[in-house]
C-alpha cells in the first residue's frame, strides 16, 4: 500500500486531502465531521475582523442536466469572532493531534497580521494560509485579491507575516491575474514556505431572464462572485503546473480547483501539487466523498508502483513544454471502428463544419447494413492523407473507443518550430509552404 | 343475458388511466439530454412524416418548447396524437442510435407529447394559414388522420378546404378507435379544432353519396381528397354471428370513447377473435373494464400474430388469455343472447390453416368481439366514383409520389390507399396528397420538409422518412440476412 501521508512544508497530514478554506471549514463541528470522514487536513474558513454577509450567496452553472458543474459565491470570510475561531481550532487540534489544521487569515495592517499570525500559532494550528485571493467584497476593502493581484503588495505583506511566523506559511494565490507565476515568485521572495492555488475566478454564472438580474439575487441586485467547481479544473491545472515548472518558485504546492474525484486529485498531484484542497464537491455531496478519493488514489499509486504521494508528485510537470519544442513531424490520424460505430455521424458534421473537412460520407454498401442500421445511410470515412489529427471527431464521438487517434510512423526525425527557425536562420532549408 | 357495465366510475377511470403519463419538466429535460443530436439521424428516416426529431428534442433540452412543438407540427399536424399512438418501437425509437449505445432508446414519443402538450395547454398557435387565400378550394372526404393531414397542408398553402365526415366529430379513428389508455378522445378533438383555426371548414353528420353528391362536390371544388378509410369488421361467416353480443371490436372501442367509462357494457367472459393490434386493444380494455376473463382466440400460433410484441406484452400483463391454434365454428345462444363459442383446434401446414378433426369443444362466453380485420369499401368507392381503379386487394390505386388516383382530380390517402396502416402513415399520405393537389392545380412543387438538423447532408436536406420511411422489422430482417 502506497503511503498517502505527506509532509507539506513541515505540515504533517495523514493524507493529501484537505478541506479548503470555505463554508465546509467554518467550525469545529464541521472539522470533526471532516476528520471522522477521513480528510487529512482542514484549512479553516478565513479568520479576520468579523464581517456581515448578505442573504442569497451562491449560484451555479448547470450543463445538460448536470448540476453545479460550476459554482459561484459572494460569501465573505468567517462571520464568527476571531476568538471563537481560534478557540475551536485549539479544540480540534486537541482531539485530532495527527491531522493538519491550517488557519486561513485575512487582515489589513502589519500589526494585525502579526497579531493573527501569533494567535494562530498559540492555538495550535499546524500552519497558516494567507488569503490573497478572495475576489469579492474583501478586495473592495483592499484585502483578498486586491493583494494577490499586485505582486509587490503581496511580497510586502508576506514579509510582515514572516516576521512573526513560527509555523509554516502558505500563500493562497488568485487566478484573476495575467500570469500567476509572478505572484508565486513574490511569495517566494518574501520567504513563504508554500503556495496554494487557485482561489476563485471572477464570475457571473447566469442572468435570470425573467428578472434580468443575475444570481445570486440580493434585493434586486447581484455582484461579481468567485467561480469554482469542476468547470475551473483546467484553468487551475494550468496555473498549478506553471508554478511547479518555474525554477524561481520552487515551493510546495497545495492544488485547488474543481477537484471532485481521486482522478482529479491525481492529476493535480501529477502536475506538481503535494496536497489538494476540496470545497465545491463537499458542498455538493458532503465530507463522505473522501473515502473514494483516498481509496482511488491509493490503488492508483499501487498500480503504477509509486511508494508515496511525494514520489508521484510532479510526475507530469516535465511532460509539458513550450509549443515551440513540440515535434512538427509527429502525425496521428483518426480511425473509426465500424463494429462500434452507431451511425450518429456527429464525427462527420463536426469535421465538416467545425474543423478540417477530412471525413467523407460514403456509400454504406461495403459495410453491409452499416452503422445506424439504415439501408443506404452513408457511412463516415476518414481521409487519412488529409486528416490533421486534431482529435475533434474522437472528442465528439459518443461511443467509447470507437474513434481512435492512431500514431502514424512517418520515419522522420523530430523537428520543432525552434529547430525550424534555427535551420532557416542558418540557411539550411527553405520555408515550408503554407497550407493550401 | 344482455351485457352490463361492471365498474364504478372511479375504478373504471383508474383502470383506464394513461399507460404513458406526461413527463414532468425535469423528466423531459433529462430524457431530452440523452439525445445525441445525430447528424442525418435514423429516427427521421423512420418517421413517415419526417419530423426533424433531433431538432425538436434539442429545443426541449434548450428550454424552447414552443419552437419544439413548431418543429413537430410543421411536419406532422397530428403530432400530439402520434406522440401517444405511434408504435414508436418499430419507428423512430426503434431506429434510435442510443438504443444501440445503451440498450434503451430516447423516448421520442413521450418527448413529442411534452412539447405538443405545451402549445395545446397554453393556447399557443404555431401553425398559420396565409391571410389571403389563393382562390381555389378542395373537398376532403373523411375527417380522419389522412383527411386532416391533407386539409391542414392545403390550408397552409392558401386553399379553401371543406372536410366532410359522417360522424358528429372529426379525428376518425383517432377520436373513435384508439385504446383509451393510450389517448383520450379530447386530444384528437383538440387537434381538429386547431386545424379548424387554420380556416378549414368541417361538415359533420354528412355522408358523401347520402347527404351530398359527388357531382355537387366536383362542381363546387377544384379537387377532391378521398380519405374514408376502411369499412366494418369482416364477417365471420359462422352460425350465430348476428346475436347482439357479437360486436365489432372497433364498435366496442367506440363505446368506450363516446360514453362515460362506467356506462360501457362489457361481458364477464369476453372472447376476442383475431390477434392484431385492434384485438389487443379490445382484450386489454374489456379486462380493464371489469371482465372476469378476456381471451384472444387466434387460428394461428403466437409466432404468426400480427400484433406488435409490445402490445402482446401489454395484454399478457393485463391478464388476457390466449387460445392459439383455435378457430370459432359457431356462436351458441340462449334466449337470444350469446352463451358460448363452439371452438376447434387448428393446425398450420405450409401456411394453411385446417381444423383438427374431433378437436371441438364448447367454451362459455357472453361477449364476442370481432377483430378479424376491416372490410374494404370497394362497393362504396366504385359507386361514388365510377371508373376509379382499385387494386386486387381493394385498395385505391394511386401514384405513391402524389397520391393521385386514376381520376385526375381525385387524390387519396390513409387506410383506403394503403390497406390499413398507422395514423402516422395516414397523416403523411394526406399531406403528400395535398402537395400533389397543389402541383396538379399549378401551384408547383413544395420542397421539404427542410430539416435544420440535416443541413449539409450529402443527399440534400430534403425528404427523409417522408419519402421512404424505414421500419425496424424490415431493418431487423435485413440484418439477419
Amino acid at each position: 500500500m502506497a503511503d498517502l501521508s505527506i509532509n507539506f512544508a513541515g505540515i504533517k497530514s495523514p493524507n493529501p486531502f484537505w478541506v479548503a478554506s470555505a463554508p465546509p471549514s467554518n467550525s469545529a463541528y464541521q472539522a470533526h465531521r471532516a476528520f471522522e470522514a477521513g480528510w487529512g487536513g482542514v484549512v479553516w474558513k478565513t479568520i479576520g475582523d468579523p464581517i456581515v454577509n448578505v442573504s442569497s450567496r451562491y449560484s451555479a452553472l448547470n450543463l445538460a442536466g448536470e448540476r453545479m458543474v460550476g459554482f459561484n459565491n459572494i460569501e465573505l470570510i468567517s462571520d464568527r469572532a476571531p476568538e471563537t475561531n481560534f478557540r475551536e481550532i485549539r479544540e480540534v487540534k486537541e482531539r485530532w493531534p495527527n491531522h493538519a489544521v491550517i488557519a486561513s487569515l485575512m487582515v489589513d495592517t502589519r500589526e494585525r497580521w502579526h497579531e493573527f499570525v501569533k494567535r494562530s500559532a498559540d492555538c495550535g494550528a499546524d500552519g497558516i494560509e494567507l488569503n490573497f485571493g478572495c475576489p469579492h467584497g474583501m478586495c473592495e476593502r483592499g484585502m483578498g485579491s486586491a493583494v494577490g493581484q499586485n505582486p509587490d503588495v503581496a511580497e510586502t505583506i508576506v514579509g510582515w507575516v514572516m516576521e512573526a511566523a513560527e509555523i509554516p506559511v502558505i500563500v493562497k494565490l488568485t487566478p484573476n491575474i495575467t500570469n500567476v507565476v509572478y505572484a508565486a515568485r513574490a511569495a517566494k521572495r518574501a520567504g513563504a514556505d508554500a503556495i496554494s492555488l487557485i482561489n476563485t475566478i471572477n464570475s457571473i454564472t447566469n442572468v435570470n431572464l425573467d428578472t434580468l438580474t443575475p444570481e445570486p439575487f440580493v434585493a434586486g441586485l447581484s455582484t461579481h462572485g468567485g467561480y469554482c467547481g469542476p468547470a475551473v479544473k483546467p484553468i487551475a491545472l494550468n496555473m498549478v503546473q506553471s508554478c511547479a515548472a518555474d525554477p524561481e518558485v520552487n515551493l510546495p504546492i497545495s492544488g485547488i480547483g474543481g477537484i471532485t474525484t481521486w482522478r482529479d486529485a491525481a492529476e493535480f498531484i501529477a502536475l506538481g501539487s503535494l496536497s489538494v484542497q476540496v470545497c465545491t464537491a463537499i458542498m455538493h455531496y458532503g465530507f463522505r466523498i473522501v473515502e473514494d478519493m483516498a481509496e482511488g488514489l491509493s490503488d492508483y499509486l499501487d498500480s503504477k508502483g509509486y511508494k508515496s504521494v511525494a514520489e508521484f508528485s510532479g510526475a507530469s510537470v516535465q511532460r509539458l513544454s513550450d509549443w515551440k519544442y513540440l515535434d512538427l513531424h509527429y502525425k496521428r490520424v483518426a480511425r473509426i471502428d465500424y463494429e462500434k460505430c452507431i451511425g450518429c455521424n456527429l464525427c462527420y458534421i463536426a469535421c465538416e463544419d467545425g474543423a478540417h473537412q477530412c471525413i467523407d460520407l460514403v456509400d454504406s454498401a461495403p459495410y453491409g447494413l452499416g452503422p445506424g442500421r439504415v439501408p443506404g445511410k452513408p457511412v463516415p470515412k476518414v481521409r487519412e492523407e488529409d486528416c490533421v489529427g486534431c482529435n475533434l471527431c474522437s472528442l465528439v464521438c459518443p461511443v467509447d473507443n470507437c474513434i481512435t487517434m492512431t500514431t502514424i510512423e512517418t520515419g522522420r526525425e523530430k523537428f520543432s518550430w525552434d529547430d525550424y527557425q534555427t535551420r532557416l536562420a542558418a540557411g539550411q532549408m527553405q520555408p515550408i509552404p503554407a497550407h493550401p | 343475458m344482455p351485457i352490463q357495465p361492471l365498474l364504478d366510475a372511479g375504478t373504471a377511470a383508474a383502470n383506464m388511466a394513461e399507460i404513458k403519463p406526461p413527463y414532468t419538466p425535469q423528466e423531459a429535460l433529462i430524457e431530452a439530454n440523452r439525445c445525441l443530436f445525430c447528424f442525418d439521424a435514423p429516427c427521421i428516416m423512420a418517421c413517415p412524416t419526417g419530423i426533424d426529431i433531433p431538432s425538436f428534442i434539442k429545443k426541449i433540452a434548450n428550454g424552447n418548447l414552443t419552437g419544439s412543438a413548431r418543429t413537430i407540427l410543421t411536419s406532422n399536424v397530428l403530432g400530439a396524437s402520434c406522440a401517444r399512438v405511434c408504435p414508436t418501437e418499430v419507428l423512430c425509437e426503434g431506429a434510435c442510435v442510443v438504443l444501440d449505445l445503451e440498450g434503451d432508446p430516447v423516448k421520442i414519443g413521450r418527448l413529442q407529447r411534452h412539447a405538443t402538450d405545451h402549445v395545446y395547454e397554453n393556447g399557443i398557435e404555431v401553425l398559420h394559414a396565409p391571410a389571403e387565400k389563393n382562390g381555389r378550394s378542395v373537398a376532403v372526404l373523411g375527417a380522419g388522420p389522412a383527411g386532416l393531414g391533407c386539409a391542414a397542408e392545403l390550408a397552409q398553402l392558401g386553399y379553401g378546404v371543406t372536410v366532410f365526415d359522417k360522424k358528429p366529430e372529426g379525428g376518425g379513428l383517432n377520436t373513435y378507435g384508439i385504446a383509451y389508455y393510450k389517448m383520450r378522445p379530447e386530444i384528437s378533438i383538440e387537434e381538429v379544432r386547431m386545424i379548424g383555426r387554420l380556416g378549414v371548414e368541417f361538415r359533420y353528420d354528412t355522408a358523401v353519396g347520402r347527404d351530398i353528391s359527388v357531382a355537387d362536390l366536383e362542381r363546387d371544388f377544384d379537387a377532391l381528397f378521398l380519405g374514408l378509410g376502411l369499412g366494418g369488421a369482416n364477417r365471420l361467416g359462422i352460425p350465430g354471428e348476428d346475436l347482439p353480443e357479437v360486436v365489432d371490436a372497433l364498435d366496442f372501442i367506440e363505446w368506450i370513447r363516446t360514453r362515460p367509462l362506467q356506462d360501457v357494457p362489457v361481458g364477464r367472459r369476453v372472447a376476442v377473435l383475431g390477434c392484431g393490434n385492434t384485438a389487443i386493444d379490445a382484450v386489454t380494455q374489456s379486462k380493464r373494464l371489469g371482465a372476469d376473463t378476456s381471451t384472444i382466440i387466434y387460428r394461428r400460433g403466437e409466432e404468426d400474430m400480427p400484433a406488435y410484441h409490445f402490445e402482446y406484452d401489454l395484454a399478457k400483463a393485463d391478464g388476457a388469455g390466449f387460445l392459439f391454434h383455435t378457430i370459432p365454428l359457431e356462436v351458441l345462444g340462449e334466449n337470444g343472447h350469446v352463451k358460448a363459442l363452439r371452438l376447434a383446434k387448428t393446425e398450420v401446414r405450409d401456411g394453411k390453416v385446417s381444423v383438427v378433426p374431433g378437436s371441438e369443444w364448447i367454451e362459455p362466453f357472453d361477449l364476442i368481439l370481432k377483430a378479424v380485420g376491416q372490410e374494404k369499401q370497394t362497393e362504396l368507392f366504385t359507386s361514388l366514383f365510377p371508373g376509379l381503379k382499385l387494386d386486387r386487394k381493394g385498395r385505391v390505386e394511386h401514384d405513391p409520389a402524389t397520391m393521385q388516383t386514376s381520376l385526375p382530380k381525385l387524390f387519396v390517402g390513409g387506410d383506403c390507399a394503403n390497406g390499413g396502416r398507422e395514423v402516422v402513415n395516414a397523416v403523411a399520405e394526406g399531406r403528400k396528397a395535398a402537395r400533389g393537389i397543389h402541383a396538379m392545380l399549378g401551384g408547383g412543387s413544395v420542397s421539404g420538409p427542410v430539416q435544420p438538423s440535416r443541413h449539409g447532408a450529402s443527399d440534400g436536406a430534403v425528404g427523409s422518412g417522408f419519402n421512404n420511411p424505414i421500419r425496424v422489422p424490415e431493418l431487423l430482417a435485413a440484418m439477419s440476412k
